[in-house]
């Protein structure tokens, strides 16, 4: 058996649907319920064992396709770098507020992709998420929390 | 019909549902343009906007959205032999080479013609249609509608799969393990929560749609070094010529699109199928029937090979609301994307939608019609203005995809779990799409998980147990032959392959 990562994905992916099955066998369910034809672990059970299934054909059968995957070519940092900032987004955007956090977000991303026309640069960042946030909380009506806006009276 | 159709032409011709079809059509020609964003990416990043509108304007505008990214799809295989969604690969074959012999511009207007008589004709053929099937399916019981979603999961599993077929299971089998994430919809039992509150009430649906689909693919571009906004620069530079269409060209055109449109039609009611392969039949059929001396064109600049896919893969798009509309099964990715928005307003789809909100079914069925006249519209006289701003570079377009991802989940939630977890996803997601896995599976699985389970429930506890309702029923039966036909098909097909080889 030629070992590639598909078959590697497929060998998690197989101790995943494990794990799942050993899951759905744990979950409580009511005691009149306990021998019903049907209840709330009988259809992940199902699951677990189709993953289970299809996971171990992928692992066992010979895989003519092969997926080559040049590592070498692909751009890791700007990608690892961008999640990091989506991330930072995340944490920070419900203490900050959405204007605030969104508008640097956007101003990070630019940077760590490698534009440096700053003038661009801000005009889609601040002032766009300012359009955007007037759409939407002012226009179409959606409620957006944004604590600093409102410390500082802009938003009501 | 009468009624519904005033019904549905009132609600669609109001100034909001009018601008809605226009903003749609025109964000998803832009889209659709972009190598490597389909109209799933489209249509997701369309969510947070739809949160302030009514379910028949959300709709439309979704709608809208997936007109409009299968014809600009078309305008980068005609100009630059880079088809931006996969439907429209078979454009390509003619569309490109008609491209450079110097009628670019008469090969634009080929193809706007075509998809605007295409998507017209089926919005016909599904007036007539999904009111009739709608009653129809009122007899559907619970095992035809379980052996309905085994069938759909398959389908879309062979077609999308590239020829991965376990890989597609997989990834169905993924989808519907996430749906099965939170509350239990009888017993209100909480499972796979591990004791987080977040995930009480399950795994959003627009959060799985955002990573699946937007932020990962967004992270796709960045890893893989692609630049879709390159081919949109070349577009704005490319001479058009002429957009007329001379007499004998239009004759031939009378031809290809009615049966091009009937092929696209009943492959895009088919759960699974749809744009991509309707399109390649009918170039294969029309291939078929021409004139030898028309057949030896094709490959070369044919307007028969350039009209028929145009006019099949539009003819799809509206082929696939069917089994949604009717049915509240999907039968694409797509379409899920659009089922799924539709639960989050509180409207279930289904046979009872044609009673039930007269104004959704109608209204969607009459913005066709004016979404195709704004898409004629867009693409005749436009292209070349709308291929302008297209070119935006990469380095904005990636934080702008990422950016209304991240809004989509936030002003559902106000919560940072849901960030986190829809991150986490995204790069599992962008990993696994590097080794081919798709994705379109997954969220048809899970959307279809809750209903799923719920008829399997509705069906075992009605046959005590027993898994005879799977056969009880010549309706549950022939469905179920159906998916063994595909799976057997795909098996001898990837063996025959091998054989080859």
């Amino acid at each position: 058996m030629n070992i590639n990562t598909t078959k590697i994905i497929s060998l998690l992916f197989f101790i995943f649907s494990s794990f799942y099955l050993y899951t759905a066998y744990q979950i409580q369910v009511f005691a009149f319920d306990e021998n019903a034809p049907f209840n709330a672990r009988t259809f992940p059970i199902y699951l677990g064992y189709a993953g289970l299934f299809f996971s171990g054909l992928k692992l066992i059968l010979p895989d003519p396709n092969t997926i080559k995957v040049d590592h070498k070519n692909l751009e890791y940092k700007k990608t690892g770098i961008l999640i990091l900032i989506a991330i930072i987004y995340g944490a920070t955007i419900l203490k900050v507020g959405y204007f605030l956090t969104t508008s640097l977000f956007l101003f990070a991303s630019y940077y760590f992709l490698g534009e440096r026309r700053w003038i661009l640069m801000f005009l889609l960042s601040f002032p766009f998420v300012a359009a955007f946030m007037y759409l939407l909380h002012g226009i179409l009506d959606i409620y957006l929390r944004d604590p600093f806006l409102q410390s500082i009276g802009v938003m009501g | 019909m009468i009624e519904g159709i005033l019904i549905g032409l009132t609600t669609a011709l109001t100034f909001q549902n009018i601008l809605m079809v226009m903003v749609g059509c025109f964000f998803g020609t832009i889209i659709g343009m972009l190598p490597g964003l389909g109209p799933m990416t489209a249509i997701a990043l369309m969510i947070p906007i739809t949160y302030g509108f009514d379910p028949a304007t959300g709709l439309i505008l979704m709608a809208g959205v997936y007109y409009g990214a299968v014809f600009g799809g078309s305008t980068s295989s005609i100009l630059l032999n880079a088809p931006g969604v996969p439907g429209t690969v078979a454009t390509s074959f003619d569309g490109y080479p008609m491209a450079q012999q110097g009628k670019a511009g008469k090969a634009l207007a080929i193809a706007a013609w075509s998809s605007f008589a295409g998507g017209t004709l089926s919005a016909i053929y599904l007036l007539f249609m999904a009111p009739s099937l709608s009653k129809v399916s009122l007899s559907f019981r619970s095992p035809d509608y379980f052996a309905l979603m085994i069938l759909g999961l398959t389908a879309i599993a062979a077609f999308s799969s590239k020829g991965q077929f376990l890989k597609a299971m997989m990834m169905v089998v993924l989808g519907l393990m996430l749906a099965s994430v939170g509350q239990d919809s009888l017993s209100d039992i909480t499972r796979f929560t591990f004791d987080n509150m977040n995930l009480t009430d399950g795994i959003s649906f627009v959060l799985v749609v955002m990573a699946t689909f937007a932020m990962s693919e967004a992270l796709t571009i960045i890893l893989k070094r692609n630049d879709p906004t390159s081919a949109a620069k070349q577009v704005s530079l490319t001479e058009l010529g002429s957009i007329r269409i001379n007499k004998e060209e239009r004759t031939k055109m009378y031809k290809t699109i009615p049966r091009s449109s009937i092929i696209g039609f009943l492959i895009g009611v088919l759960p699974g199928a749809g744009a991509t392969i309707a399109s390649f039949l009918a170039y294969g059929m029309e291939r078929n029937v021409v004139s030898d001396e028309e057949k030896e064109k094709f490959g070369k600049g044919s307007v028969n090979g350039l009209s028929a896919p145009e006019t099949a893969n539009n003819a799809a798009c509206s082929g696939s609301f069917v089994p949604m509309l009717t049915l509240g099964i999907p039968g694409s990715g797509t379409t899920a994307v659009m089922l799924g928005a539709l639960l989050g307003f509180g409207v279930q789809p289904g046979p009872r939608l044609y009673m039930t909100n007269p104004e959704i079914f109608w209204s969607i069925i009459m913005s066709m019609y004016i979404g195709m006249v704004i898409l004629l519209i867009l693409n005749l006289p436009l292209i070349p203005y709308i291929a302008r701003i297209l070119a935006v570079p990469k380095n904005y377009l990636i934080p702008l995809i990422l950016f209304f991802s991240v809004t989509g989940i936030y002003v559902m939630s106000f919560n940072n779990f849901d960030i986190y977890l829809m991150i986490g996803i995204a790069v599992v997601a962008t990993f696994l799409r590097l080794y081919d896995f798709p994705m379109p599976p997954l969220i048809l699985a899970f959307v279809l998980g809750g209903l799923m389970e719920e008829n399997l429930r509705r069906s075992l506890l009605l046959s005590n147990g027993s898994w005879e309702f799977l056969w009880d029923r010549t309706l549950t039966a022939c469905i179920l032959a159906t998916t063994v036909i595909i799976v057997l098909w795909h098996i001898y097909k990837t063996f025959s392959k091998k054989i080859k080889i």
